[in-house]
């Protein structure tokens, strides 16, 4: 039997991939990574900025996500994002402009501690895009 | 009776005004396509988030605690209306429907001694309703500056509302806009946003309803979620705005340069008319000043 499930990453203005031969991909959940394979129950969380790594058959893809919601059911993991982008075609302009912004976010006095930490853990994670 | 010289004038000038509509109608249908497509490009996301709501407002058990974008805040004194429209004119009844629409529901509300607030998105909007509504009004955003509808500008005014609604500003939300139907039909909607409806397909949840993981809890999901669904419901709204807008248009325009047409045509045969009558004229002076001789 296959062990191959669903992805579908959709934004706001369009599909943005949907592929039906991965068979484990990495979500960066509020809470952690999950790894998530074939018949996976039945799953709803949230991401915190991070990288989602597909793996299917013939390849591993990399894609930087800000925020959003994951949905697994039925082998079909649906990933629901307002910002997202390919680390292959990731714009460096883009990216150290993200860490500024993130980085004046963090500077202002009124945010409370988890949003100080996910803004930490953003900055993390696109400073370690440019760096690649 | 206007002379032959008016008539000419006005012939080229109902003929121009038809080249006009008629490429107005040419470049409303090329935006059309596009608006369509991108409207469909934009329902998996809308469709899934509606999915995740509803299986996440169904697994909730605590009708008391859950968050207050969902169940209300057991109010329904102050309504907030966000009325999207478009920036342009020249499409048919597409904003005044929307206004019409918009007005009796105000109506409503103020009848029953309730407190009414009024967003306008839209330059038209706001033209029309501020001359009877202006101390309602709260707020107006146009994105006149962006050509595309894109999320962000949702968002923004999706983060508007989040902001009142915490600070305590109103207890029911409602979005006015027009809902393509096809070319010819757009029918304006009235769409309660805050709290959520929650009262459609009630019939499908076979059983199912309690096997979901939840990480973290279903209330912080839930806190998380509801924000992003408001800006989610407002893009949408705008995308089926913008498709009814330029379909609205393009019926319009193609009217429009059909009548100018029509009234070409009719000018035309008075023109002929009139120029035959003046050579009749001219003959029979010709032939009667003969005779006399």
């Amino acid at each position: 039997m296959s062990n191959l499930f669903n992805i579908d990453i959709v934004n706001p203005e369009q599909s943005f991939l949907s592929k039906d031969n991965v068979f484990e991909v990495v979500i960066p959940a509020v809470e952690g990574e999950i790894g998530i394979l074939k018949d996976h129950i039945p799953i709803i969380s949230f991401l915190k900025p991070g990288i989602i790594r597909v793996f299917s058959e013939s390849e591993e893809q990399k894609f930087y996500v800000e925020d959003g919601i994951v949905e697994f059911k039925d082998n079909t993991l649906s990933v629901l994002t307002s910002s997202i982008f390919d680390l292959k075609d990731a714009d460096k302009n883009f990216v150290s402009e993200s860490i500024s912004r993130a980085e004046a976010e963090l500077s202002k006095d009124n945010i409370d501690d988890q949003k100080r930490f996910l803004l930490n853990h953003k900055v993390e994670v696109l400073k370690s895009i440019s760096i690649n | 009776m206007p002379s032959l010289d008016d008539l000419r004038k006005r012939i080229t000038s109902v003929k121009s005004t038809q080249k006009i509509t008629k490429a107005m109608k040419m470049v409303a249908a090329a935006k059309l396509r596009k608006a369509q497509e991108n409207a469909e490009k934009g329902r998996p996301y809308s469709e899934k988030m509606n999915n995740v709501i509803l299986n996440l407002s169904k697994s909730i058990t605590d009708k008391e605690n859950a968050p207050k974008l969902l169940v209300g805040t057991g109010e329904e004194k102050v309504h907030l209306c966000i009325v999207l429209t478009a920036d342009r004119g020249l499409c048919g009844g597409f904003n005044t429907n929307i206004i019409k629409k918009a007005k009796s529901y105000f109506e409503k509300i103020i009848s029953e001694n309730k407190t009414l607030k009024i967003i306008t998105v839209g330059s038209k909007g706001y033209d029309q309703l501020k001359r009877q509504y202006k101390s309602y009004i709260v707020e107006n955003i146009s994105f006149k500056e962006s050509k595309n509808i894109n999320y962000s500008d949702a968002d923004k005014v999706g983060k508007i509302i989040i902001e009142k609604f915490e600070k305590n500003e109103f207890d029911v939300c409602a979005i006015f806009y027009n809902k393509f139907k096809n070319v010819i039909t757009q029918i304006p909607q009235e769409q309660q946003i805050v709290p959520l409806n929650e009262d459609k397909d009630d019939k499908d949840d076979s059983g199912n309803e309690n096997d979901y993981e939840f990480e973290p809890d279903e209330d912080e999901i839930l806190s998380n979620l509801l924000p992003k669904n408001i800006s989610t419901q407002i893009f949408k709204a705008m995308l089926e705005n913008s498709a009814s807008e330029q379909g609205s248009r393009m019926t319009a325009m193609d009217n429009a340069t059909r009548n100018a047409g029509e009234l070409v045509d009719r000018l035309t045969i008075e023109y002929n008319r009139s120029r035959q009558a003046a050579i009749t004229k001219e003959l029979i002076e010709i032939i009667s000043g003969a005779e006399s001789l």
